[in-house]
């Protein structure tokens, strides 16, 4: 089986979220990059398929060249190779598009994913790219199993989960408890240096957005404390002051 | 202008969020038509007016009774092409998401999703969406002469005083290749208010210490017509099914108050509830990270302070 795993390269889950020039760019000082929370998911999922039952994974990122350390970090992992396609990934349909062109000659069976990067949180990507290779696309995806050439998953949904089953080839987002997540160890670091890193340019430019500024929410006033003797003071100021019950 | 709304039916009604969607649509201004799916009555449908929309058109088909991504796509692309529609308004949602997605594609449309204010059309077609999990807004430029919007949870508020809407059936021509996953079972729970879309959710964390002690998460949540969450740790231990886990990785929830018990407040639990209008926190821990995110905190011991607070509550409603 044939495997394409697509990763977000993104601020750890803990940075500090702040931007400079106008409020136009993302401020990367003293941020950390990591592998997408979801995508991880995914990534470790294509693991554990191939282990079961072979096959490869390729993964591929839509970025500049300060992504190859998270795409080695992927290789580490256990994927086998790697493409980015150098280009700063600019919006969703960009994104989607990239990753379109990148797949349509690959014959994958499975194209995984993360359900949404954990930056711009639009959770589209993969819908996109199952539009635009003609494939079903599911997310988010909880449980994959695969039996021959058949995918059976579980999707959460409001309130619970449904169970779904699908011919390969399929474009999924993927989030938890799809997988537990890998963590390289030394040999796959060693490993992961010589595997193949192809850099390719993008498909085209082609957006259907454009980001003018960034805002950050008002500043958050100061919790008002309560005795823990005196509940009811709590149940007044929901009432009288939030206005909530 | 004209406005198509993609409506999600829950138990035969209108979801909150999707009436959220109706009301933001109105909020634009133009003409407004709702399409819904499956078994819901003229009556359960009509109400879609009273939110702002002038017309419903619903797809019966037995074909189109589960929630099918693609088939929804195209039957919204045909309902694009019938009604003129220059803007798509859904909620965003496990449904909302992808079908928009494959949506955009189909009509060459630009898609934003997480939107949380009422688009600027006074130079273009701009909408502010939440980014970076809550911590970060972007204004965002809708360039395509078609454009569809994704409506986060409990950013827009329901109208209720317009007039019923207009049922009309809506026939879509379907493709075989839309039909490829197969629904096999759902399993939904029943009876209880729906997390993502709660007004109000209490939430407990490992300081409950077992998950034989969550009967007064629950029944603090039933005093005040709450949805029940959950940390990550919480869930990971099967303390609490997967659907009730709050933050980053798990359900991203906006209600206007979210009371978290026994939860310190880690960075991935705040990315899940940073949209919460109000923040109630009980922890022993006085040092815990949360009491920074509150509005109001008590530092006590869950066991005494959530049994008392459900009386409190309790006499207030009576």
């Amino acid at each position: 089986m044939k495997i394409l795993v697509c990763i977000t390269h993104v601020p750890d889950t803990t940075s500090k979220i702040a931007f400079t020039d106008g409020n136009t760019k993302f401020d990367q000082t003293g941020v950390q990059y990591i592998i997408g929370p979801y995508d991880d998911y995914a990534l470790a999922r294509a693991v554990e398929l191939k282990e079961q039952s072979g096959g490869s994974i390729t993964v591929l990122n839509v970025g500049e060249a300060e992504t190859e350390p998270t795409l080695r970090k992927a290789l580490a992992i256990g994927a086998d190779d790697a493409i980015r396609v150098n280009a700063f990934p600019k919006d969703s349909f960009f994104v989607a598009n990239q990753i379109a062109n990148a797949a349509k000659e690959g014959g994958y069976d499975l194209i995984l994913m993360g359900r949404e990067s954990i930056d711009f949180n639009s959770g589209v990507v993969h819908s996109m790219v199952g539009e635009l290779l003609g494939m079903p696309s599911l997310s988010p995806v909880m449980t994959l199993d695969i039996e021959g050439s058949k995918a059976k998953m579980t999707r959460e949904i409001e309130g619970g989960k449904e169970y779904l089953e699908a011919d390969l080839p399929l474009v999924l987002g993927c989030q938890e408890p799809i997988a537990e997540w890998k963590i390289p160890n030394m040999r796959g670091i060693m490993t992961a240096r010589t595997k193949p890193l192809n850099v390719v340019e993008p498909a085209d430019d082609t957006v259907r957005t454009q980001l003018s500024t960034y805002e950050m929410p008002p500043a958050k006033g100061a919790v008002k404390m309560i005795d823990a003797d005196n509940v009811s003071e709590l149940v007044d100021l929901l009432k009288n002051e939030a206005k909530v019950l | 202008m004209s406005i198509l709304v993609f409506i999600e039916i829950s138990e035969g009604e209108i979801k909150k969020s999707s009436l959220e969607a109706i009301s933001y649509a109105a909020g634009i201004g133009g003409d407004v038509t709702a399409i819904a799916f499956g078994e819901a009555s003229n009556d359960a449908l009509s109400a879609a007016g009273k939110a702002g929309a002038t017309k419903v058109l619903h797809v019966a088909d037995e074909k189109y009774k589960q929630g099918n991504i693609q088939a929804y796509a195209s039957a919204l692309a045909a309902a694009v092409e019938s009604t003129g529609a220059e803007t798509v308004v859904l909620a965003k949602s496990s449904l909302g998401d992808p079908v928009s997605a494959r949506l955009a594609i189909k009509i060459g449309a630009s898609l934003a999703t997480n939107v949380t204010e009422l688009p600027d059309t006074s130079n273009g077609f701009t909408v502010k969406r939440s980014i970076y999990t809550g911590k970060a807004f972007a204004n965002v430029d809708l360039t395509e002469g078609k454009r569809i919007i994704g409506i986060k949870k409990n950013a827009a508020i329901i109208k209720e005083d317009g007039a019923d809407a207009a049922v009309e059936a809506f026939s879509v021509s379907a493709d075989d290749a839309d039909f490829k996953v197969t629904v096999t079972s759902q399993e939904k729970a029943t009876g209880e208010i729906l997390l993502p879309e709660a007004d109000l959710v209490v939430s407990g964390g490992r300081g409950l210490k077992g998950p034989e002690n969550w009967g007064m998460i629950e029944d603090l949540a039933k005093a005040l017509g709450a949805a029940t969450g959950c940390s990550k740790p919480v869930s990971d231990m099967d303390w609490r099914p997967h659907h009730e886990h709050v933050g980053q990785t798990g359900i991203k929830v906006a209600p206007t108050l979210y009371i978290a018990v026994g939860i310190s407040g880690a960075i991935q639990h705040l990315a899940g509830v940073n949209s919460s209008k109000f923040i109630v926190v009980i922890n022993k821990d006085p040092e815990a990270p949360f009491f920074k995110a509150a509005d109001y905190g008590i530092v006590g011991d869950a066991f005494e302070v959530v049994p008392k607070l459900t009386e409190a509550i309790k006499a207030l409603n009576n």
